[in-house]
């Protein structure tokens, strides 16, 4: 999959192009030459207007014309993919497929077509009488393909009946259009393929017009494909990792600096001040808060459990945990202090209960394997206090005597 | 064929011609009885066959409806027996699809459709016999078919191939031409205005020559239509001649 890959952005156009071959018969009427495949997908991941399935009109337009332009204006030498005259021959076949499309689909593709080709290697071949050995790439280095000349396409859209042009138009301008004209060229000034539809009325001058640009244009194209070909042959010999996950750019910020800045807080100051002044003397802190977990506080009873458990099934389990907090009374008490100096405490009338509680189911299964094993209650102080969320009542209240209880 | 030559020594071609010479233009109108409008036409030995059928109530596809004006559907296709070896494919293959719509772009372009809003025009073209220029005999058959269905158009359609080989362009390529791989332009303009409504090149032809090319398709184009032109008014007036003598 290395060789004869080709990946063209075109602004945000970004195409993909692979090329493989394969060893066939040959047409009956050609006998002697190999065949070039050209195919062009438009998959609805490049575009919500593309359906999957059947290729549009335009699709196959655009396929058509890729092909004319390499296949038609002879760029690859089919002669020499023959190996056997009438029997086996080379098929090479190039997949363009559409990654993205920002408009001017043709250009991106015929770019992306023409490098792939150039970029591919076949296996080289030797035939002996009869015998005809395909050798893999380990035996001898693949062989490139003859590529003669290298047409690329040119896209002009053309407004107001002819008379504004734009040169590679993105999507938002391909849709109000009123026509294109696709003009294919290589380096020598030669005209590959040329195409203009779209029920629009054009005037000879118009015509020729384009083409001078396009002679512009495909110059300087050619000559970023020359270098993006030279610099990929260069890391291969070099030895450095080549291909497709390569080539894209991971645009990541590695290092940000900034240089300090001065800032005038006077101002932010000042309000700040007044704020303050303005601001009354502050409300009484309510009572009755419950400080559970360092940094949470609950203030009210809250509702009663909705969980699926059965009073019963609690009070047991309230008898089960005080009897456990009794016998553990003594490591809890060394526990708890600890704990409790961590905790802030809200400083506030009425009585402040510590109570240590978790949401953790975990907890309460830890719990009754604790009961059983006394050793490993110091490991985790939470474990005995309650385990049930302090929502409901009877937890909450269960608490406070535990605590009162190991307190003493 | 590697032996013969497309310009001989005094400048004659594989079929007499010169080459700036048109190949013999036959052309019949109203050729079936069932259709609004039909043509045959004989372009040497290219032999195309078009009917049309509407303006008429869109059939298939309550989608296609456009509001202010009329659709215009194309279907092309080669008969099996139409080339030298058979033809498998008739319609659907990529080609046929492509000559479709370049097609019904052309007519679209040409036909005047605001007249006809929600409504549709077919236009089927079929080639009995292709040697080269296919498009547009198809092209010239359908606008003398348009015609005799009494369809408003802009202006006559004619299409014309110019090629060029060995420093000269020649006019109206045969297959036997097209196959030599020599460079080819097909034109399909509105003659009196010079407007160019469908542009279609194969092959290398260098950036110089083109402006030469074109100028001869041009003419080529405008000599088509002085006889596509004469043949109508021909069967204009017999036909009315037909009308008042009874």
């Amino acid at each position: 999959m290395e060789r004869g890959c080709c990946i063209v952005d075109l602004g945000d156009t970004k195409v993909l192009a692979q090329v493989s071959g394969k060893i066939e018969e040959p047409k009956k009427n050609r006998p002697t030459e190999g065949s070039i495949i050209i195919n062009l997908e438009l998959s609805p991941m490049a575009s919500p207007a593309f359906e999957p399935g059947r290729p549009t009109e335009s699709g196959i337009e655009m396929n058509r014309i890729l092909e004319r332009n390499i296949r038609d204006s002879r760029a690859v030498d089919t002669e020499s993919l023959c190996i056997v005259a009438g029997e086996k021959v080379w098929s090479i076949r190039a997949d363009v497929h559409v990654l993205n499309d920002e408009g001017n689909i043709m250009d991106a593709a015929s770019i992306a077509a023409i490098t792939a080709l150039s970029h591919f290697r076949r296996p080289d071949v030797s035939v002996m009488g009869e015998e005809v050995t395909v050798h893999s790439p380990e035996d001898r280095d693949p062989v490139p393909l003859s590529v003669h000349h290298m047409p690329v396409c040119v896209t002009f859209a053309f407004f107001d009946q002819g008379e504004f042009l734009l040169v590679d138009p993105n999507r938002s301008e391909e849709r109000v259009m009123d026509g294109r004209m696709v003009v294919g060229m290589n380096m020598h000034r030669e005209i590959c393929t040329l195409m203009m539809s779209g029920g629009m009325l054009l005037v000879k001058e118009q015509v020729l017009r384009c083409s001078q640009i396009a002679t512009v244009k495909v110059a300087e194209i050619i000559e970023l494909i020359q270098r993006a070909l030279d610099k990929d042959a260069q890391a291969r010999q070099a030895g450095e990792k080549c291909g497709f996950a390569e080539s894209v750019p991971t645009n990541k910020i590695t290092t940000n600096r900034k240089e300090a800045t001065a800032i005038d807080t006077t101002a932010a100051a000042q309000q700040a001040s007044q704020v303050i002044q303005e601001a009354g003397p502050v409300d009484k802190p309510m009572s009755n808060m419950l400080v559970q977990a360092p940094g949470t506080v609950q203030i009210g009873e809250g509702l009663v459990n909705t969980w699926d458990v059965d009073d019963e099934d609690m009070e047991s389990e309230e008898k089960e945990g005080r009897e456990k907090s009794v016998t553990n009374g003594r490591e809890a008490v060394a526990t708890s202090k600890p704990t409790e100096r961590k905790r802030p405490v809200k400083a506030g009338e009425g009585t402040v209960s510590h109570a240590e509680g978790s949401d953790s189911e975990e907890e309460e299964t830890v719990m009754l394997f604790q009961g059983d094993d006394e050793t490993k209650s110091t490991e985790e102080p939470d474990s005995t206090a309650l385990m049930q969320p302090s929502n409901s009542d009877k937890p909450a209240k269960k608490k406070g005597k535990k605590k009162k209880a190991a307190q003493k | 064929m590697a032996g013969l030559e497309i310009i001989s020594d005094q400048g004659y071609r594989i079929d007499g011609r010169r080459s700036s010479e048109l190949r013999k233009v036959c052309a019949r109108m109203g050729v079936f009885t069932q259709a609004d409008g039909s043509a045959y036409i004989e372009q040497g030995n290219t032999k195309a066959l078009a009917t049309v059928y509407g303006p008429h109530e869109v059939r298939k596809g309550r989608g296609k409806i456009q509001h202010d004006r009329a659709v215009v559907n194309c279907q092309f296709s080669m008969a099996t027996f139409s080339t030298g070896e058979r033809k498998s494919r008739p319609k659907g293959d990529r080609r046929s699809q492509e000559m479709s719509m370049h097609l019904r772009q052309t007519f679209e372009a040409v036909i005047v459709t605001e007249l006809f809003p929600r409504s549709q025009i077919d236009i089927y073209v079929q080639i009995l016999q292709a040697d080269g220029g296919n498009y547009c005999a198809c092209v010239n058959a359908a606008t003398l078919a348009v015609i005799d269905a009494g369809i408003p158009m802009k202006d006559y359609v004619c299409a014309c191939t110019a090629g060029f080989i060995q420093d000269s362009p020649l006019l109206d390529i045969s297959y036997v031409e097209e196959s030599a791989g020599a460079p080819f332009l097909t034109v399909a303009m509105m003659p009196k205005s010079e407007q160019i409504v469908l542009l279609e090149m194969n092959s290398r032809l260098h950036a110089d020559n083109m402006e030469k090319v074109l100028d001869l398709a041009t003419q080529g184009c405008k000599d088509v239509f002085a006889v596509l032109d004469r043949h109508v008014r021909d069967h204009v007036s017999e036909s009315h001649a037909l009308m008042t003598a009874s």
